[in-house]
C-alpha cells in the first residue's frame, strides 16, 4: 500500500543529496559555439554542413515513415524526432570498422552506417524482421526487447579483445545504444558489469529522451543516469543530446579510449522524444504540452542552421539543395514502400535453422500442400 | 577404448573440440579454476587459458547474452548453466535472442552456441537443483535440444553440438555424471551416430519404451527385469528432443504396438504428450493400447527426502508396461 510514499521519498532526498549534473555542450540552442577544454573539436565548415545535411535528411526519412504509417503502408513506426543530433553525432563518430548495436529507433545511426532507409521500412511494414547483413555496414539488426542488445554488444567487444584488435592503431570499438527505460533492465546492468570486469572496448550510448512510453524518467531512476557508471567502475558523462557537435566530440573520445584499451564509457545523451513512442501511442494522455514546447527551443537542427546562417557560412542555395535532396529521398522511399512486395508465405519456413531440420521441412511440405489446395487451375490463389 | 565417467567423457569431448577449433570458448560460473561444480571443465582453463575458459560474473542472462555477441564475432561459445533451475534468468536471451536472431536476420547470422545444462533430480539437492526444464526449449523454434544418456554419447554428442551451426541446448543427466562406460577416444566423431538420431539400445517385440538422459539407465534396468518375466521391451534413447527422430520412433511402435514414454519432467505438456500425439496420429492402426506416460507429477520438484517417490524408477516403468498390456 502507498503509505506515506511522499514522506519516504522526500526524506531520502534530504539525507542523500544528488549532485547537480554537468551537461557537456559545444553549440548552444542559439547556435553559439562554446568550446570545451576536454572535448576539442576541429571541424571544417564543410564537415558541419555535412552534419546539417545528415540531420535534415534523417528527420525527413522519419517524417515520411510516419506519413506512410498513417496511409496504412507501414504497420508501425518508432519516430526519432528530436533525437537526430544524438544519433548523427554518435553515428558519425564511428569508424567503419567499429560495430554498432541499435535499438529499434536508431534510424539516424542506420543512416550514418550507410544503410538504405528502405531496409528500415521493410521491418516496420512487416515484410521481414531486419533484412540487412549486419557485417556489411557493421550495424547490427534492430533489437526490440529492451536492453537485450547491450549484452550482445558487450560480448562482441570481448570478441574484439580475443582477436587482439584493441590497443593497436587499427583498434576496434563497439557502441551499444539504449534508452532511459532500458537502464532499469537487468541485461543493461549485467552488460555494465561484464564490460567493466573485462575492460571491454565499448561505449554505452544512452539516449535519455525522458520518456519510456508513458513512464517519465523519475520512474526509472533517483540519480542522473550517467552517474550510475561510476558504481560499475567506468566513467560516465552527460552530453547535450540535441547538440550534434558535442555528441560527436564526446563519442569520438570515448570510442578512441575504448579502441586504445581503456575500457568502457557511458554517455548519457540528454534529449527529448518530441513525438509519440510509436505511431500507436498518444502522449497527450500522459505529458504536458508545455514540456514539449520548451524542448522545441532546443531543436537539434535549428541550432546548426543558426550557426551556419548568421556569419554567412552557408547561403540559401545550400539549404535549398539539402531540402531538394530530402524531397528526392522522400519520394524514393515512398515509392519503394508502396511497391514493396509481400514475401511468399512459405518463406516463413526459411532460416529457422542453419542446418537441415526434419520437423520444419515436414511442416513446410504440409503447408505447401494445404496452400496449393486453394489454387485454381491457372495457379492463382 | 577407455573406461570413463560421463563427467570425464564430456571433459574429453570439450578438450577435443577446443583443440580442433581455436574459436571454441567455454564460459560460465566456476568453470575455470574450480573446473565446474561437476568437474566437467576440469583442467581446461589451465591448458587453454583464461581467454578461452572464462569464469563469468554470476548472472545467467549475461552469460548467454555475451555468448551471442561472441558468436556474432565468429566465436563458438559453450556456456554452462550451473544447475537446471538457474536457466530461467537467461530465458529471454535464449528464447527471444538466441533462438530467433538467425531467423530475424534471414539466415545471414549464425549462432553456433552450445548451452550445457546439468539437469534432473536424484542427488538429494535443495530447491532449483533437480529440475527438468527441457520442454520449454523444445517448444521454441530455432533451438536444437539434445541429451546424452551415457559417457560414450556424451563424448561424441558434445563435439557434434559444438560443430553444429545451430544453437544447441545440451542437457546432461547430472545424477549419471559418475556412471562409467567404454569411450572410444581415438575414433573420430564423424563415425558417431548423428546427434539428431535416436538410438535403439535394446531390441524388443512387446512394447517400445522411449526415454532420454537420466531415464536411459532406469529403462534399461526395467527392460532387463521384464525379460525375466517374459516381456520383451524395446528401449530407445531419444537423444534428440528437438527435432524428434520420429522415423525411428514410429518404426518401433509399428513393430511392438505399444508405447511408453519416460521422463523426469512433469507429464503435463511434457515431451511425452508431444510424442503420444504424434504416435497416435501416425501409428493409430498399429496400437494395441494408448501411449502411456511415466514422469514427474504436476507439482513443483519436491524436497529431497521424498524425491524418490516423485522420480520415475524401475517399478513405475514396469507398472506402465503392465498397464499397456491390460488393454
Amino acid at each position: 500500500m502507498a503509505v506515506k510514499a511522499a514522506g519516504r521519498a522526500s526524506s531520502r532526498n534530504h539525507d542523500n543529496p544528488i549532485p547537480k549534473p554537468e551537461l557537456i555542450q559545444l553549440l548552444t540552442p542559439e547556435g553559439e559555439l562554446t568550446p570545451h577544454p576536454d572535448y576539442p573539436l576541429e571541424l571544417s565548415v564543410d564537415e558541419i554542413k555535412s552534419l546539417y545535411r545528415d540531420l535534415v535528411l534523417v528527420r525527413r526519412i522519419d517524417f515520411e515513415a510516419i506519413a506512410l504509417q498513417r496511409k496504412g503502408e507501414l504497420g508501425i513506426w518508432a519516430s526519432l524526432l528530436g533525437q537526430e543530433a544524438a544519433q548523427v553525432g554518435s553515428g558519425r563518430a564511428l569508424e567503419p570498422r567499429d560495430m554498432a548495436f541499435p535499438t529499434y529507433r536508431e534510424h539516424g545511426v542506420a543512416w550514418c552506417r550507410g544503410l538504405d532507409p528502405v531496409k528500415l521500412l521493410e521491418l516496420f511494414r512487416g515484410v521481414n524482421f531486419g533484412g540487412w547483413d549486419p557485417r556489411e555496414h557493421n550495424f547490427h539488426l534492430y533489437t526490440i526487447v529492451i536492453g537485450a542488445q547491450t549484452l550482445h554488444a558487450t560480448g562482441y567487444a570481448m570478441g574484439i579483445q580475443r582477436d587482439g584488435a584493441v590497443g593497436g592503431e587499427d583498434g576496434e570499438a563497439v557502441i551499444a545504444y539504449f534508452g532511459d527505460g532500458a537502464t532499469s533492465q537487468g541485461d543493461v546492468n549485467e552488460s555494465f558489469i561484464w564490460a567493466s570486469v573485462n575492460n571491454a572496448p565499448i561505449v554505452f550510448f544512452c539516449q535519455n529522451n525522458q520518456w519510456a512510453i508513458s513512464a517519465p524518467l523519475e520512474k526509472q531512476t533517483r540519480v542522473p543516469l550517467y552517474q550510475r557508471a561510476q558504481g560499475f567502475g567506468f566513467p560516465g558523462l552527460r552530453v547535450d543530446g540535441n547538440d550534434v557537435l558535442a555528441c560527436l566530440a564526446v563519442t569520438r573520445k570515448a570510442l578512441q579510449a575504448a579502441r586504445e584499451g581503456q575500457g568502457p564509457t557511458m554517455i548519457e545523451a540528454y534529449t527529448y522524444r518530441m513525438g509519440a513512442h510509436t505511431t500507436t501511442d498518444d502522449p497527450t494522455r500522459y505529458r504536458l504540452s508545455a514540456e514539449l514546447e520548451s524542448w522545441k527551443l532546443k531543436d537539434p537542427i535549428e541550432r546548426v542552421r543558426q550557426y551556419l546562417i548568421r556569419p554567412g557560412l552557408a547561403k540559401e542555395d545550400f539549404f535549398a539543395a539539402v531540402n531538394a535532396e530530402a524531397d528526392e529521398i522522400g519520394a524514393r522511399i515512398r515509392q519503394a514502400c508502396e511497391t514493396m512486395p509481400d514475401p511468399e508465405p512459405l518463406s516463413m519456413f526459411d532460416h529457422v535453422y542453419a542446418e537441415p531440420n526434419a520437423l520444419v521441412a515436414a511442416e513446410r511440405e504440409q503447408a505447401a500442400a494445404y496452400i496449393s489446395s486453394f489454387m485454381t487451375e491457372d495457379g492463382a490463389r | 577404448m577407455t573406461v570413463l565417467t560421463l563427467s570425464r567423457a564430456l571433459n574429453e569431448g570439450l578438450r577435443k573440440a577446443m583443440e580442433n577449433d581455436p574459436k571454441v570458448l567455454i564460459m560460465g560460473e566456476d568453470v575455470g579454476k574450480l573446473g565446474g561444480v561437476f568437474r566437467v571443465t576440469d583442467g581446461l582453463q589451465k591448458d587453454f587459458g583464461e581467454d578461452r575458459v572464462m569464469d563469468t560474473p554470476l548472472a545467467e542472462s549475461g552469460i548467454v547474452g555475451t555468448a551471442i555477441g561472441l558468436a556474432l564475432r565468429g566465436y563458438r561459445p559453450v556456456c554452462e548453466i550451473q544447475f537446471d533451475g538457474f536457466i530461467f534468468p537467461a530465458f529471454d536471451q535464449i528464447v527471444s535472442q538466441l533462438a530467433k536472431m538467425p531467423y530475424r536476420s534471414g539466415g545471414v547470422v549464425k549462432l553456433p552456441i552450445v548451452i550445457r545444462v546439468p539437469f534432473g533430480g536424484g542427488i538429494g539437492a535443495v530447491e532449483h537443483h533437480s529440475e527438468s526444464p527441457e520442454v520449454f526449449f523444445v517448444h521454441t523454434s530455432g533451438l536444437r535440444v539434445i541429451s546424452c544418456g551415457d559417457p560414450a554419447d556424451g563424448y561424441a554428442m558434445i563435439q557434434q553440438a559444438i560443430s553444429s551451426d545451430d544453437p544447441v541446448l545440451f542437457f546432461e543427466p547430472k545424477r549419471r555424471y559418475w556412471d562409467k562406460t567404454e569411450v572410444d577416444l581415438a575414433g573420430g566423431v564423424a563415425a558417431a551416430l548423428p546427434m539428431d538420431r535416436a538410438r535403439t539400445l535394446a531390441s524388443g517385440t512387446d512394447v517400445t519404451v522411449l526415454c532420454y538422459g537420466p531415464m536411459v539407465r532406469t529403462c534399461m534396468e526395467a527392460a532387463a527385469a521384464a525379460e525375466s518375466e517374459g516381456r520383451s521391451i524395446e528401449v530407445i534413447d531419444l537423444r534428440s528432443l528437438s527435432p524428434l527422430d520420429t522415423e525411428t520412433i514410429f518404426a518401433s511402435v509399428r513393430k511392438t504396438g505399444r508405447c511408453v514414454v519416460v521422463h523426469e519432467a512433469p507429464v503435463t505438456a511434457g515431451l511425452g504428450a508431444e510424442i503420444a500425439a504424434r504416435v497416435t496420429q501416425e501409428c493409430f492402426y498399429h496400437l494395441e493400447a494408448p501411449v502411456l506416460r511415466v514422469g514427474g507429477y504436476s507439482t513443483p520438484y519436491p524436497p529431497a527426502r521424498i524425491e524418490e517417490h516423485y522420480l520415475p524408477d524401475l517399478d513405475r516403468v514396469l507398472d506402465a508396461v503392465d498397464r499397456a498390456f491390460a488393454y
